[in-house]
Order: C-alpha cells, then sequence, then structure tokens
C-alpha cells in the first residue's frame, strides 16, 4: 500500500552491536522504522533497550553495525547529517558561555549575517521564555531553564528533523508536564519532525502521532501505536478517556519486556 | 571584631603570622630570627641599594623564563596526552611518578649539563613547573564531560573547532589551578637551583647569609619572597574562583 505521507527518515535493518570489556553486546535491532516528515514520533521501552543507541544511530553519532539509515532519502554518513538537532538528556549547556552565547553557539559557525543569529535568538529566547536570562549563566539557572537553553540552541539551527533524547528526564512532573507544552508549540510552530526517546509512558502517550514500544535488549520495536490526536493539542488531553486506553495499551506491551529487563543476569 | 574578620580574612591572617612571628622571636631570640618591624626596615633599606635589585633581577628573570617553559611545555605535554582517552590513561601514572621523583636528585645533572650560571637555574625551575602543570592540563581533559563532546558532535563542530572552542574552554579552570601550583612550585625550584652551585640571586644570596650568619639578610629575603608568593598566589586563586564561576 502507497501511503500518501512522505517518509522523512528510514531505518533498514539496523543493528548495533558493539564490543566492550564485558564482551559482545547487542545492544539494538534488528530495526526497521520509517518517520513521517512533520510527524511527532516517540520510543519508549524498558530501561537499557538501546532506547538512545537508537537515536544515537539515526544522529550519526554512533554507526549502525549493520543496516541503513537515511534521511531525506539520503544514506546518513558517520557525522550529524545538516538539518539535524540534537536534544540530550544531561546538561549540555556550556557553563563558561552565557545563556545568550549558548544559544548561539552553533549559529555563529553558520554563515549568517549577525542580523539573522541576533533575530533567531530573540526568537528563540522567547519561544523557550528565557528573555530575561540571556546574560545569566548555567550556573545561576534551574534544570529546568537549562535544559530550556539546550533546547534553544537547537532550534535556532532550524532543524528539520529533531531528535530528543529523555530531555525531560532529570526535571520534575510538573516542568515535564508544561516542557511537553512547550514542545508541542515548538513542533507545530516548526514544523519539524519529533523523534521523542523517552521512558515516561505518558509523556510519549500525551505527545506523540505514533509511540513505538521497544522490547528489552537487544531493542526491536514490538508495536507502533497511533494516538489519532489532533495537532493542536496540550497537556490536558491526559484527561480525554483516549489517553487513559492508549497509556494503559502501551504498559500492557511495556511489562513483560520491563520484568525482562529487570531479571537477575540480564545486565 | 567578628565582622571584621570576616571582611577582610587575608587581612586577619596577615597580622595572626606577623603576632606568631613576634613571639617566636621572644621564644628562639636574636641568634636565629629578627623581629618583624626591624625585619621590615632592612628589606627596605636593602631595596634602595642597586646591588640588592641586581639579585632580583637575577631571580626574576631565571623564574620568569623557567615559568613561561613549564606553561608552555606543561600545557603541550598535557593537551596532547589529555586530548586522546588512551594516551591519557596511558601516561597519566607515568607523569604521576615523574613527579614523585626528588628533583634535587637531579641537580648534579642539570648543572653537569647547563654548567653554573642562568640556564641551570632556569632548567632547574621549568623541571619542578612543568610536570604538574602537565599532570593538571591532562586530568582537566579528561574531566570534560563527554556529554559536552557530543553536543559538538550534534552541532557539527570541525575537530579542531572542538577542541578551540569547548575542550579548551571546559577544562580551563583545571588548567588555571594547575598553572597556579606551577607557579608556586617553579619559584621554588629556581630558588632551590640559585642556593647551589649560583652565583647571584636571591637564593644565592640566602646561602652566603647562611655562611656569614646575616640574619638580616636572611630575614628579608625570605620576607620578600613570601610576600611575592603570597600575593601572586592570592591574586591567582582569585582569578581562579572567577574562572570557576562565571556570573558570581
Amino acid at each position: 500500500m502507497d501511503t500518501p505521507i512522505p517518509i522523512h527518515v528510514s531505518l533498514r535493518g539496523v543493528n548495533r552491536v558493539y564490543e566492550s570489556k564485558l564482551g559482545r553486546t547487542h545492544a539494538l535491532g534488528p530495526i526497521d522504522i520509517d518517520l513521517r516528515r512533520g510527524e511527532f514520533f516517540a520510543v519508549v521501552g524498558p530501561s537499557g533497550c538501546g532506547k538512545s543507541t537508537l537515536l544515537d544511530v539515526i544522529a550519526a553519532l554512533a554507526p549502525p553495525s549493520s543496516g541503513e539509515v537515511t534521511f531525506e532519502g539520503q544514506p546518513i554518513g558517520n557525522t550529524v547529517p545538516n538539518g539535524v538537532g540534537v536534544v540530550f538528556q544531561e546538561n549540555a549547556s556550556f557553563p563558561w558561555l552565557n545563556v545568550a552565547d549558548n544559544i548561539t553557539f552553533g549559529l555563529r559557525r553558520q554563515p549568517l549575517d549577525k542580523a539573522e543569529i541576533e533575530k533567531r535568538l530573540q526568537y528563540a529566547l522567547q519561544l523557550m521564555g528565557l528573555q530575561d536570562f540571556a546574560q545569566a549563566y548555567p550556573s545561576q539557572l534551574s534544570g529546568g531553564m537549562r535544559q530550556r537553553v539546550c533546547i534553544a540552541r537547537t532550534l535556532v539551527m532550524q532543524p528539520r528533523l529533531i531528535l530528543l533524547d529523555e530531555p525531560f528526564g532529570a526535571l520534575d512532573q510538573q516542568t515535564r508536564l508544561l516542557m511537553g507544552d512547550e514542545l508541542l508549540r515548538i513542533w507545530r510552530a516548526t514544523g519539524a519532525t519529533v523523534l521523542l526517546i523517552t521512558h515516561a509512558l505518558d509523556e510519549a502517550a500525551m505527545l506523540a502521532d505514533r509511540v513505538a514500544v521497544m522490547s528489552a535488549r537487544p531493542g526491536r520495536i514490538l508495536e507502533v501505536i497511533e494516538t489519532g490526536w489532533p495537532r493542536e493539542r496540550d497537556s490536558q488531553i491526559v484527561s480525554a478517556p483516549e489517553f487513559g486506553q492508549i497509556t494503559a495499551r502501551l504498559w500492557t506491551l511495556l511489562r513483560a519486556q520491563s520484568m525482562q529487563a529487570l531479571a537477575p543476569g540480564s545486565v | 571584631m567578628r565582622r571584621t574578620i570576616e571582611a577582610n580574612p587575608s587581612l586577619f591572617l596577615v597580622i595572626m603570622l606577623l603576632a606568631l612571628w613576634q613571639i617566636l622571636f621572644w621564644l628562639v631570640g636574636r641568634n636565629a630570627l629578627l623581629p618583624p618591624l626591624e625585619t621590615i626596615l632592612y628589606l627596605a633599606r636593602l631595596l634602595q641599594t642597586a646591588r640588592f635589585w641586581g639579585h632580583i633581577a637575577e631571580t626574576g628573570t631565571a623564574f620568569i623564563v623557567a615559568l613561561a617553559i613549564s606553561i608552555v611545555a606543561g600545557l603541550a605535554i598535557g593537551l596532547a596526552l589529555g586530548i586522546n582517552r588512551m594516551t591519557a590513561e596511558v601516561f597519566e601514572p607515568f607523569l604521576l611518578a615523574s613527579n614523585s621523583i626528588p628533583k634535587i636528585a637531579l641537580y648534579p645533572i642539570v648543572l653537569l649539563i647547563f654548567g653554573i650560571g642562568m640556564p641551570a637555574k632556569i632548567a632547574f625551575g621549568a623541571i619542578h613547573g612543568v610536570v604538574p602543570v602537565a599532570i593538571f592540563t591532562l586530568a582537566a581533559c579528561s574531566n570534560v564531560p563527554p556529554i559536552f563532546f557530543r553536543a559538538a558532535a550534534a552541532m557539527r563542530l570541525t575537530r579542531w573547532d572542538l577542541i578551540r572552542s569547548v575542550l579548551l574552554p571546559a577544562a580551563l579552570p583545571d588548567i588555571f589551578s594547575g598553572i597556579r601550583i606551577g607557579f608556586s612550585l617553579t619559584l621554588i625550584g629556581t630558588i632551590l637551583g640559585e642556593m647551589f652551585g649560583s652565583q647571584s640571586g636571591l637564593g644565592y644570596l640566602l646561602m652566603t647569609a647562611i655562611g656569614l650568619q646575616n640574619i638580616q639578610v636572611i630575614m628579608s629575603v625570605t620576607l620578600l619572597l613570601v610576600l611575592v608568593a603570597a600575593t601572586v598566589n592570592t591574586l591567582l586563586l582569585k582569578q581562579d574562583r572567577r574562572l570557576r564561576q562565571p556570573g558570581g
């Protein structure tokens, strides 16, 4: 069956095996998925299932051991493709730069004039609610604010694909919900394709158009669930009856996998 | 009283040290020590003589050149080894071991290589400073959080840009601490180098004064060295703190 929606990212037979002191680890695969252009795609899975490895492979931060990843029809090489932005779980803001310099760090390496850089900076500051903190240093900000800085730093590059690796993992629940709302706003405003890696079922169910559930290691896609949310949505959909159904379905799939991941001898 | 101390801890420390010095003088007597005031006055008198300034210039030159060598060579070694994780792991124990060698044992060799004079002093000063600077620089590079490199890769930085714009600024606070410690050790090395097999400089002056039992000179030179070392170190510490807490 032909799909009318253009494919943005495609993974075919992707595996990742790595060697360490503990021996060979089959971390991921085989994985076959397609991300549609402009969709919000979430990946949930038990801890240690290779979710973050999947993101690394798509971002070209780690090479697949086999299989092929294409972005906009082109096979990705060994550097992060132009048009891809990554937000990490850890605080990746640079402590020696103030917020404005952090946000424009990547921009200043582009052939852009000052006015354009300033324009994008002001837009990102405003979008992320950082207007009053442009001159502050990361050490003066809360964890949530620092993550906003990192998101802003990625956004100003105007990526067509935004990869987020548990970006709200270190934040408290209320902040996570609000950041989720902001992420939805950003997603609509930019029209970018978003891939969100998360361990939080509710986060995936609330934010994504489609949610892929991964198995315990080696991580494979067990099922992809369509949420059917309208494009205009926010965190208030957590009270919709479908939200409960989707979360329940995700948990049913994940429960066995999570127990397997926790079982003795699995690590 | 307490508020005054908190507002000016270093001034308080200086007053305490002067008091201790005076008490120690009362205990051990004039054969071994000079009281603070007399020392300061004698130092002031020495500072009015051209010969004393000649010794200062000699030590100062040797020290500045030795420090420059320590910093440049230490940074080069530390960065060259620290940029690569494997070389860092291989060479760090080696550097730490070489740092534990009592350097005074190498002094005869230094003298044989360079002869008596300025080059030997510089070499001996640099021997003391270069390894700590290298160790701190190497450790500083290894301690940069890996997430910074991942973020840099995600922003498609070239290798050179990565070193210049991420690795160096991220490692700078620790590197600066290494330079601060390198400063103190290079000064020790330079003075030590002047004490044996040298014909000028403050270290030489100290040694001849010991031979002549000239307490006034011993005390004045020591006071001068302590003042310079403590002042510079305080300034470096301030800068160190500033680097660690950008934005205060």
